[in-house]
């Protein structure tokens, strides 16, 4: 199975990074050999295989359901690139 | 009188311990050794004025109880330190200054060490040659077109350049051993869920590992003993009693089984590679260990199996970035807009490429199809070992197919530069440790590794096996500081 132009401008779209022309054509090939030397992953029977979800057997813990952090909206805000103090600012969404 | 860097992790403790030299002393001739060595290009962010602080902080007010007592430290640029900038080497986090401490680097410093800075890296901790950092290439000391391997490529090439006593790196598909492999140094991925992974800048959650990067085995037994600790603050972290690996350390191997796995016998591999794979078992027969052939079939799958997994987690660990949280943003006509241009300006090609790979695996209507397939394909490689390990204690195979290659000699075909990790990456989807120690020079002079696979949690077994195979071995890294201005 090959993956089109317009495939890598949708998996563009859902990444949320943007590409121009040129890159997309670049990335048209390069995901093209990256997916045909994958499917030889099709050369292996697995319907009868359980999938691996976790390598780490064991169950996940419980905690107490308490905050451990505790005023830390300054630090928390503190990398963003655009703040009013209390939130972040991001480009106006609802008109 | 010996030069102070030349002095193991081990050493450089006892004397300091004994009052034979000072945390100052010694913290401030790797300074100067980092400051004349720019050339490798190894620091991305150089903490040095706090470092003699705190050296002489220490110096005022020792303890000697602590494990690394006053010794100067740089680590991958991949662990949160907090009030230091922590980049991943990406455009995205030029800015970002952590208000967090990782809790690996946490014990470093709780323990006695310093921070002296921290160490360049693939983007993202996503490459095998340190050439995807948005600061530029690192190089090998062995030679001066040399890449260092990755994606621990900055911790590998300054622990080999004596620019820091020990340090430590990440491994996700093999970054810590082949660089340790390429730079004749040791490197250790610990088993999945030994070392805790809060604070560490994540590429894929199944699979990542903190580990030490040394110049011996003993040196790598004391660090995994710093480093490695149960944390509630990571869900995988496994509790269990922490061995004291350094004072357990022994050569007694005798009756221990060996598995070589036939299939790692790949095409093109070089010569050289097999004659020390050869000279390696000859080694741990002359330990008294037994050496037998087992088959590890699904080995081939395993790249192509990680090529799924890693850029599914990927592509959903860096889905945080998306200039509303940190450091780098780019300006857009509206939210989406601003998205996509903060993450197309923000990431490099290959963090991009491996975003859109995992992003199509997952998406709607190929998830079964390439997403369930890999995790079925990753059982099958786990079910490998698991009965390989019923005959063997551990498996000796070589680090990586080739010596490290030349600076943009694989940067144009992703594939060959995938390959590079064929050894390693099997180890990575069992969740087993894997230690890769120095074994020898090929004909160009450029240093070979062989690995050591373990039982899960079986850190000690490994490590005393390397410590016999390294006192056999006697390697020796003879660079001869040709950086230096």
């Amino acid at each position: 199975m090959s993956i089109d132009l317009k495939t890598v401008k949708h998996i563009s779209k859902l990444s949320k990074i943007s590409i121009d022309d040129q890159k997309a054509k670049k990335l048209e090939k390069d995901l093209n050999s990256i997916f045909k030397w994958i499917e030889q992953l099709n050369q292996l029977n697995t319907d009868k295989v359980e999938p691996l979800t976790s390598i780490a057997e064991a169950t996940l813990r419980f905690r107490k359901d308490q905050i451990i952090s505790k005023n830390i909206r300054d630090d928390v805000l503190k990398n963003s690139p655009k703040d009013n103090k209390d939130y972040f600012v991001v480009p106006k969404v609802i008109e | 009188m010996t030069n102070l860097i030349d002095l193991t992790l081990n050493e450089l403790v006892i004397k300091i311990k004994s009052k034979e030299i000072s945390s100052k002393d010694i913290t401030s001739v790797y300074i100067e050794r980092s400051k004349s060595s720019k050339k490798l290009n190894t620091y991305i962010e150089e903490t040095f004025d706090d470092a003699l602080k705190n050296s002489e902080k220490f110096d005022a007010k020792p303890n000697f109880d602590k494990k690394l007592a006053g010794i100067p430290f740089a680590v991958k640029d991949l662990f949160c330190t907090k009030n230091v900038r922590t980049t991943a080497s990406s455009k995205i986090l030029e800015n970002f200054v952590p208000t967090y401490e990782s809790t690996v680097t946490q014990n470093l410093w709780d323990a006695g060490a310093i921070l002296l800075g921290k160490l360049n890296c693939d983007e993202f901790a996503m490459g095998s040659s340190n050439e995807t950092s948005f600061f530029g290439n690192v190089i090998n000391p062995i030679d001066d077109n040399l890449v260092p391997g990755g994606s621990s490529g900055g911790s590998a090439s300054a622990l080999a350049a004596k620019l820091t006593p020990a340090t430590i790196g990440t491994d996700t598909g093999g970054s810590i051993r082949q660089p340790a492999s390429f730079t004749g140094t040791v490197g250790l991925k610990p088993t999945y869920g030994c070392c805790s992974r809060y604070g560490i800048v994540a590429f894929a959650s199944s699979l990542d590992q903190a580990g030490p990067m040394t110049r011996d085995v003993k040196d790598c037994s004391l660090l995994l003993e710093v480093i490695s600790s149960f944390d509630p603050k990571d869900s995988t972290s496994v509790d269990f009693k922490r061995p004291n690996y350094s004072l357990n350390l022994n050569k007694n191997i005798k009756g221990k089984k060996i598995g070589i796995p036939k299939e790692y016998r790949v095409d093109g591999m070089p010569s050289e590679i097999e004659k020390l794979w050869e000279k390696g078992k000859e080694f741990l027969k002359d330990c008294g260990a037994e050496i037998i052939d087992i088959s590890l079939p699904h080995t081939n799958y395993a790249l192509p199996t990680y090529y799924i997994v890693a850029p599914a987690e990927a592509s959903s660990n860096l889905a945080r970035y998306d200039g509303v949280k940190y450091g780098f943003r780019a300006e857009g006509e509206n939210l989406i807009d601003m998205y996509e241009k903060t993450r197309s300006q923000g990431f490099g090609d290959e963090v991009k490429r491996r975003i859109m790979i995992g992003t199509y695996v997952l998406s709607s209507g190929y998830y079964d199809a390439y997403y369930l397939k890999a995790q079925k394909v990753r059982k099958l490689i786990k079910n490998d070992f698991d009965e390989a390990f019923n005959k063997v204690d551990a498996i000796l195979t070589p680090s990586t197919p080739s010596s490290a290659f030349k600076i943009g000699e694989k940067t144009d075909d992703p594939i060959s530069m995938y390959l590079n990790d064929i050894f390693t990456v099997p180890v990575n989807l069992a969740g087993l440790p894997g230690i890769s120690i120095p074994a020898g020079l090929d004909k160009k002079g450029h240093p070979l590794g062989l690995q050591l696979i373990g039982k899960a949690f079986d850190e000690q077994g490994i490590l005393d096996i390397a410590y016999s195979m390294e006192e056999k071995i006697n390697f020796k890294l003879n660079t001869k500081d040709w950086w230096i201005k």
